[in-house]
């Protein structure tokens, strides 16, 4: 099976698990043909909403379908959910604890076509401060088909970070995922790559580099940012003595800081951390040189690896 | 359901007048012993509230999380003095807990919260999200074949954010019949005069370009009130805004039309001169 872009993933996923349960409705704000949440529109005209230009209004609108018993995925770009609707997110969703679930689409850099203002680089960290809130960034296709029930069936809200483009074949099967844990795809025992998104198998590249070069190198891919997996990053900690984070973000407040904080409180290694560095990006002509460009390339992950083991201590 | 004779409906008219001014007292005096809250707000929408809860809205204190009960979303929540003496009042919590507003181990917070305080249906506070949110809920509604209705209460300054507009569209797109507003049209907020900080004129004129039903009352009158909730049930394929027209800090002489009282509490002395002012009403 091709892997999909990530949208095409979760359109596809989404309306089959619409197949599933009556009880999830679908919203949109004007974005349905790109976030291709107009798949469910197709398949269940009366199970989807369209509010037009208004992401404020599509999140409230979501919270009176939770409070009513629905199940709500709210569709629209990432950099709109986490700003512009960032109050109505904080206030009706996390603070009232209720069950939506934000499908944020184009995140990351992969609106590369349409520059700085639509890319969304400090998404995770934005959601990650909000209490009661799961953060999911998914790596490949079958990890989206895997995720769309487990993010509905959990009760509570949920930030699915997605991708417009889609990397390369994580997962050969359908991955068993769940809220709080990740997956040692490679183990190694020199260094810890923690990972997610699209930066996943970019890491895997980096690795296979990396053993030819004799460094033995563990790749853990970390979905759940919140609740992050404490015991396998502290595992990895305790194994392999120092980590790199990669991930399709700013080096603030997202999985690198996340790893950080959990190693800081209870293991301190050096974590050296392959992300945005604090910047914001620029228009670019497809999602995989921007990346490149601006420091996460296999190559980049290869020099933070190698920085990595100099500061490890003995 | 037989018509209530015109005795009977003066009879219940005056105990919901009688209410609605037990509701001011209490508000009051919850926000005088906290030494904080917005006494304005909470004085103009004394009638709406206690017709709401005491007359219109089919609720069950008994059980506050009935799935068929009409809904009450107070989206200008900063009243929430008004809200938290109507939900003690109707039996939703013992009226003791209004003494302990405020405090660490309190279930009733600065606004109101749906995690914490029985018979709130939606946490609010910041303004501007009523519409939106229950116009969410009406959708649901439909889509479980339930036939509750959902009422919001705005403030007028409240419907300057930008986000009641957005809901507002909605609303009307998706003919939710089933959608109540009631705009407190005091004209006070927190820094002046609403038609001095941002005029919001023509009200009727800009809730019926939206595709509203509106209704324009007089925010004190119990009898116009209950007439307009039952004109909103009938309308079945469009929203109703009812522009309720009232007096911030209405029935204490001091407090009334001035902005200084939307978010201060009144001395002790303040709140007998108050109380003694209300009671004379009763």
């Amino acid at each position: 099976m091709a892997n999909l872009s990530q949208r095409e993933a979760f359109g596809r996923a989404l309306m089959a698990y619409g197949q599933e349960s009556k009880d999830v409705v679908v919203l949109d704000a004007d974005t349905s043909s790109s976030t291709l949440s107009k798949f469910f529109a197709e398949a269940f005209p009366d199970r989807f909403y369209n509010v037009g230009i208004a992401e404020p209004c599509l999140v409230d609108v979501a919270v009176g379908f939770a409070l009513g018993g629905l199940i709500p995925f709210i569709n629209a770009f990432s950099a709109l959910l986490s700003l512009r609707a960032l109050e109505q997110i904080r206030t009706c969703v996390a603070y009232s604890n209720t069950n939506v679930k934000i499908a944020a689409g184009y995140a990351g850099l992969s609106d590369y076509k349409d520059g700085p203002t639509h890319h969304s680089l400090i998404d995770i960290g934005i959601m990650r401060m909000l209490p009661g809130m799961t953060v999911i960034v998914p790596a490949d296709t079958l990890e989206i088909k895997a995720w769309v029930p487990v993010v509905a069936e959990h009760r509570g809200p949920v930030f699915l970070r997605l991708s417009r483009a889609g990397g390369e074949i994580v997962h050969h099967k359908e991955p068993e995922v769940r809220i709080g844990k990740g997956f040692e795809l490679r183990k190694g025992s020199d260094i810890s790559i923690i990972t997610a998104g699209l930066m996943v198998s970019r890491s895997l590249k980096a690795a296979d580099i990396l053993m030819k070069e004799g460094i033995s190198t563990s790749v853990i891919e970390m979905p759940s940012i919140k609740p992050i997996d404490q015991e396998l990053i502290l595992a990895a900690a305790e194994e392999t003595g120092t980590l790199v984070t990669t991930e399709e973000h700013s080096v603030l407040g997202g999985l690198g800081s996340a790893v950080a904080e959990v190693v800081t409180a209870h293991n301190p290694v050096p974590v050296e951390k392959v992300g945005i560095q604090d910047v914001f990006a620029r228009t670019g002509p497809d999602p995989d040189s921007l990346m490149d460009a601006y420091g996460l390339g296999v190559e980049d992950i290869c020099q933070a690896c190698y920085r990595a083991i100099t500061k490890k201590k003995n | 359901m037989k018509e209530a004779t015109s005795k009977e409906r003066k009879v219940n008219i005056n105990k919901l007048e009688r209410i609605a001014n037990q509701l001011r007292i209490d508000s009051l005096e919850m926000i005088c012993h906290r030494q904080a809250g917005h006494p304005g707000g909470s004085l103009s929408a004394a009638e709406i509230v206690a017709t709401l809860f005491f007359h219109t809205m089919n609720i069950n204190p008994a059980n506050p999380e009935w799935e068929d009960r009409d809904r009450f979303i107070l989206s200008k929540g900063h009243a929430s003095a008004l809200l938290y003496a109507a939900l003690a009042r109707k039996g939703y919590f013992s009226l003791s807990d209004l003494e302990r507003w405020g405090d660490l181990d309190c279930h009733l917070q600065g606004h109101p919260d749906i995690l914490k305080t029985p018979g709130v249906d939606m946490t609010s506070g910041i303004l501007g999200h009523g519409i939106a949110l229950g116009a969410g809920l009406c959708l649901a509604a439909r889509a479980k074949n339930k036939s509750y209705r959902v009422y919001t209460l705005l403030g007028d300054g409240e419907c300057q954010a930008g986000i009641i507009w957005e809901g507002a569209m909605l609303a009307s797109k998706y003919r939710l019949g089933n959608l109540t507003a009631i705009m407190d049209y005091n004209d006070v907020q927190l820094d002046g005069f609403v038609h001095d900080i941002m005029p919001m004129e023509p009200l009727l004129q800009k809730w019926t370009a939206f595709k509203w039903h509106v209704i324009e009352i007089n925010g004190h009158q119990v009898e116009e009130i209950i007439q307009a909730l039952e004109a909103s049930k009938a309308f079945h394929d469009q929203p109703t805004m009812i522009i309720a027209h009232t007096v911030k800090g209405k029935g204490v002489s001091f407090m009334e039309n001035k902005s200084e009282w939307h978010g201060k509490a009144p001395t002790p002395q303040q709140l007998e001169q108050a109380k003694a002012e209300i009671g004379r009403r009763m």
